[in-house]
């Protein structure tokens, strides 16, 4: 039994240490976004972030979580209420099977988390472990460009309602 | 509250056919009052004519359109939305779409060859045109108003008095329980509110916010994980295997072990990746080297035996010959590579089977898992649940019953199957391996005067139907035989899709050698034939625009009569900025490549820019500027989003890859050894531009950029290099020695 902290909640777990967070997510936390792509670190697909960074969940033994901080895209938002990044996916309607999504937003979630300017140039770069085979590749470089608008603007009103306080 | 609904239901029926004949007599059957027989409804209405098989109102008035097509994350479940709202005048969000369900949907047989809008938009445009007429002529027989004073509006009909009638309190039991009438009155494509707005994909929510979106994503109560040890090589015999040991594992429920079959059942997912790789350990296999020449594939595909036919032939005599070039272009197997492996969840309970598959076609699988488990199809029920893209046949049908086949095995249990990243790029169906030659001559003038096109391919399908298509019925101990391949037939075609040039030549003549033998496991690839094909006719074109010393674009409509694809055509061009006699920039090239897809659906041009890195022989697309011409578009942004994949996925395809193998065993088995595209080769922009045909029947868009892209970039590199790449992959290592040669 191990404590695992997901989304800003604590679970108790009962996996074998060398079971990958990928499976203690999907199977035991019933969480749905990180999914199976390749077992093998090699397409994104199961990208979640731990303390603050992205991390592969396939090829992360449980084990090294303990006392870590793990993010999935259900910890970002919901429909009714989404995150910048999600509001940014949807409204540039930025999925055709939507497969490799959330990996994409939860490594782009990261890099706009520690560079809330990143430059084309730098997402490109940032989103290079992600594959996608639809070619839904240039709608999800505007959504991540798009939430970075957003985040801005947010960072931007809740600095001013600080301020007014 | 029934028996005077029931006794409404007759008056309504009545009515209906009255209303039926005014239709008939303000169409064109008035005119053709000779006509010999009478004309079917459209669409798969055809097939499937009642008008309940595809709306039902219930009393509330909340409203269900049905579909017997597979939402594949082409977004046409909200293009249908939108149809059906626009027609039957309600509001978007209130009617809900559901899809290919064996007990629910119509019969539409495959979600395939992007005819989803042609054949099932067509049946719910019209069929809820006619829902609607139902509606107004019961409401016009209870306020006894004459039909023309009343009017629809956000789901009632309303009379001139301001009286409102909710379509809820219209409906009666089995009113919509008619067949459609061959002739519907549509809206006028002026009037749409819905139809042609960029309305948002219902879907995309729950995918962006970690909802419950895939089959992958199903947690049925009591629910066992389940993975299968397929065998290392095709035609792999199982001659050992300790399932005793195995079974003793944690958590492991059940070995399943069927002549050659092997699976494995765990209370908890990676339980179940434990004990397959246990089970895999202890699996002696007897193994065969039946594969060809992967260095020399284009030979062993020329020399296996073939059936010709000449499918199309035109002569002109009078038109002589100046100049003759010719060239022979191939391309490999290609894989779907589904970023998520297949999935499938299947329940036996009380002789009755239950499989949610992301299966293309619902019935025909089920027909395939029916004969598998030797069961009824009526006890066995497939339920369409979105998958990863697919891109055509890839491994959904297989994961399908081998979900079925241990599910038989533990009965009341749901049964989660999942491949392997390994077992889906080695055991999904490929796209197939291609050859053409191509021979053409010009005229005095420059214009072709004549052109020979040959093409040898396998088939394009081998899609269940039967049993023997699956590899779980393959596998088993009372194995099923694999089916004998057929040619999918002309006009759409399958190894020969496209193959008919369209633009028009004096002289030509089209054969296609059909190849029943297949080394390589294959089915429908995306496009199918028309990838190759496209690609050949537009390099080759572009081959003869150069000896005639042509502009490409100039060329093409030189020789194409059809107005809209020279509208396509003209608008890529000047989309792109193309001027005749242009030079691109140092290293860069720019191509042109054209189709209509299928010859019979969407027209699509496209216009690329690429870069050659002349040291290293990487290409780059770096813009794409397309004009597609679907007929009436539905939604905007779902079309442009499906000719963006297009390009893009196709430029991968393009570029990059091919299956490889040696004698015995595929050997690209994941993302190293099957290299696809990665961000850092993303262009810098694709632009889509509609040609909009408001009022025109509905051509779909999935497979139409496909080939024209390949063309695209190939023309391009052309450009770019001065040399011409024919073989698929137009790889590093290919355009590096082209430019060293």
């Amino acid at each position: 039994m191990m404590t695992l902290k997901v989304n800003g909640r604590d679970h108790q777990v009962e996996a074998e240490a060398d079971t990958p967070l990928l499976y203690v997510l999907r199977d035991d936390l019933k969480l749905n976004a990180a999914k199976f792509g390749c077992g093998l670190g090699q397409c994104g697909a199961c990208t979640v972030i731990v303390d603050g960074k992205a991390v592969l969940s396939c090829v992360t033994p449980v084990v090294l979580l303990e006392g870590k901080q793990v993010t999935t895209l259900e910890g970002l938002g919901s429909v009714a209420a989404p995150a910048p990044i999600q509001r940014a996916f949807m409204e540039e309607q930025a999925a055709q099977c939507g497969y490799c999504i959330a990996g994409m937003m939860m490594r782009a979630q990261a890099l706009l988390q520690k560079n809330s300017k990143p430059t084309d140039e730098q997402i490109r770069a940032e989103l290079e472990p992600h594959l996608c085979r639809c070619g839904t590749h240039m709608r999800i470089l505007r959504a991540v460009h798009r939430a970075a608008r957003l985040m801005d603007t947010a960072d931007a009103s809740t600095t001013a309602d600080r301020s007014a306080r | 509250m029934n028996v005077p609904v029931m006794l409404d239901r007759r008056r309504v029926l009545a009515g209906g056919g009255a209303l039926i004949v005014s239709f008939s007599l303000g169409g064109a059957l008035a005119q053709q009052p000779d006509a010999p027989t009478a004309p079917s409804p459209p669409g798969s209405l055809k097939t499937s004519p009642y008008l309940d098989a595809w709306i039902r109102i219930d009393a509330n008035g909340a409203v269900e359109v049905f579909t017997g097509k597979a939402e594949l994350g082409q977004g046409f479940k909200t293009a249908f939305q939108q149809i059906a709202a626009e027609e039957l005048d309600i509001a978007f969000e209130s009617l809900k779409v559901t899809t290919a369900d064996t007990r629910l949907t119509a019969n539409e047989g495959y979600t395939a060859g992007s005819n989803s809008m042609k054949d099932s938009g067509t049946a719910i445009q019209n069929a809820a045109a006619q829902v609607r007429a139902l509606l107004v002529a019961e409401a016009a027989r209870r306020l006894d108003q004459p039909e023309a004073n009343l009017r629809t509006e956000n789901g009632a009909v309303i009379a001139p008095d301001g009286k409102r009638l909710s379509y809820g309190e219209l409906v009666a039991a089995d009113m919509l329980h008619v067949q459609a009438q061959p002739n519907s009155r549509l809206k006028d494509p002026a009037t749409f509110k819905l139809v042609g707005q960029p309305i948002l994909r219902v879907d995309i929510p729950a995918k962006v916010t970690g909802g419950a979106a895939y089959v992958q994503d199903m947690r049925l109560p009591g629910m066992v994980h389940a993975r299968v040890v397929r065998p290392p090589s095709y035609g792999a015999q199982l001659t050992e295997c300790d399932t005793a040991a195995v079974e003793k594992m944690p958590g492991v429920v059940k070995v399943v072990r069927d002549g050659n079959f092997l699976a494995v059942a765990a209370e908890k997912e990676f339980s179940s990746i434990k004990a397959m790789n246990a089970l895999a350990a202890t699996a002696k296999w007897k193994e065969t080297a039946s594969l060809p020449k992967q260095d020399d594939l284009p030979n062993v595909l020329t020399g296996l035996p073939s059936r010709d036919t000449t499918i199309f032939e035109r002569s002109n005599p009078a038109v002589t010959a100046q100049k003759t070039i010719e060239a022979t272009y191939t391309r490999p197997y290609q894989a779907h590579g589904s970023i998520g492996p297949s999935c499938a969840v299947a329940q036996f309970v009380d002789g009755e089977m239950t499989v949610w598959t992301h299966t293309q076609g619902v019935y025909p699988d089920r027909q395939g898992i029916a004969e598998m488990l030797r069961m009824p199809p009526a006890s066995v029920r497939l339920i369409h649940v979105e998958g990863s893209g697919c891109y055509g046949h890839n491994g959904a049908d297989d994961a399908a019953a081998d979900a079925a086949l241990i599910a038989r095995a533990l009965p009341g249990r749901p049964v989660r199957v999942q491949w392997m990243r390994e077992q889906e790029h080695a055991w999904e169906p490929f796209g197939p391996a291609m050859v053409t030659k191509l021979k053409a001559s010009l005229d005095g003038n420059g214009k072709i005067a004549d052109w020979h096109f040959e093409v040898w391919s396998n088939t394009h399908s081998m899609r269940p139907g039967g049993a023997g298509s699956m590899l779980a019925a393959q596998h088993m101990a009372q194995a099923f035989a694999v089916p004998a391949p057929r040619p999918l037939p002309l006009p759409e075609g399958g190894g020969d899709r496209n193959a008919i040039p369209i633009y028009t030549f004096p002289n030509a003549r089209v054969v296609h050698h059909f190849i029943p033998t297949m080394p390589i496991r294959i089915s429908a690839m995306r496009a199918l034939g028309a990838y190759h094909n496209v690609f050949s006719i537009e390099s080759f074109m572009d081959e003869l625009a150069g000896l005639a010393e042509a502009d490409p674009v100039e060329f093409r409509l030189q020789h194409l009569d059809d107005p809209r694809g020279r509208a396509v055509i003209e608008k890529a061009a000047q989309g792109f900025g193309w001027k005749k006699g242009q030079k691109a920039p140092q290293d860069r090239g720019f191509g042109f490549a054209f189709a209509r897809y299928k010859n019979l659906a969407a027209y699509c041009a496209i216009a690329s820019e690429v870069e050659v890195n002349r040291e290293t022989g990487r290409a780059r697309l770096v813009r794409a500027v397309a004009a597609i011409d679907s007929g009436q578009v539905v939604n905007p942004d779902g079309l442009i989003n499906q000719i963006e994949g297009a390009i893009v996925q196709s430029m991968s395809w393009t570029l990059y890859e091919s299956v490889t193998f040696d004698d015995v065993r595929i050997t690209s088995i994941d993302w190293q050894t099957y290299p696809i595209l990665r961000f850092d080769a993303v262009p810098d922009s694709v632009e889509v531009h509609i040609i909009n045909r408001p009022g025109q029947p509905f051509l779909g868009s999935g497979e139409t950029g496909q080939g024209p892209a390949a063309a695209s970039i190939a023309n391009a590199i052309a450009n770019a290099t001065g040399r011409r790449l024919r073989n698929l992959p137009l790889t590093r290592k290919r355009i590096k020695e082209a430019i060293d040669a």
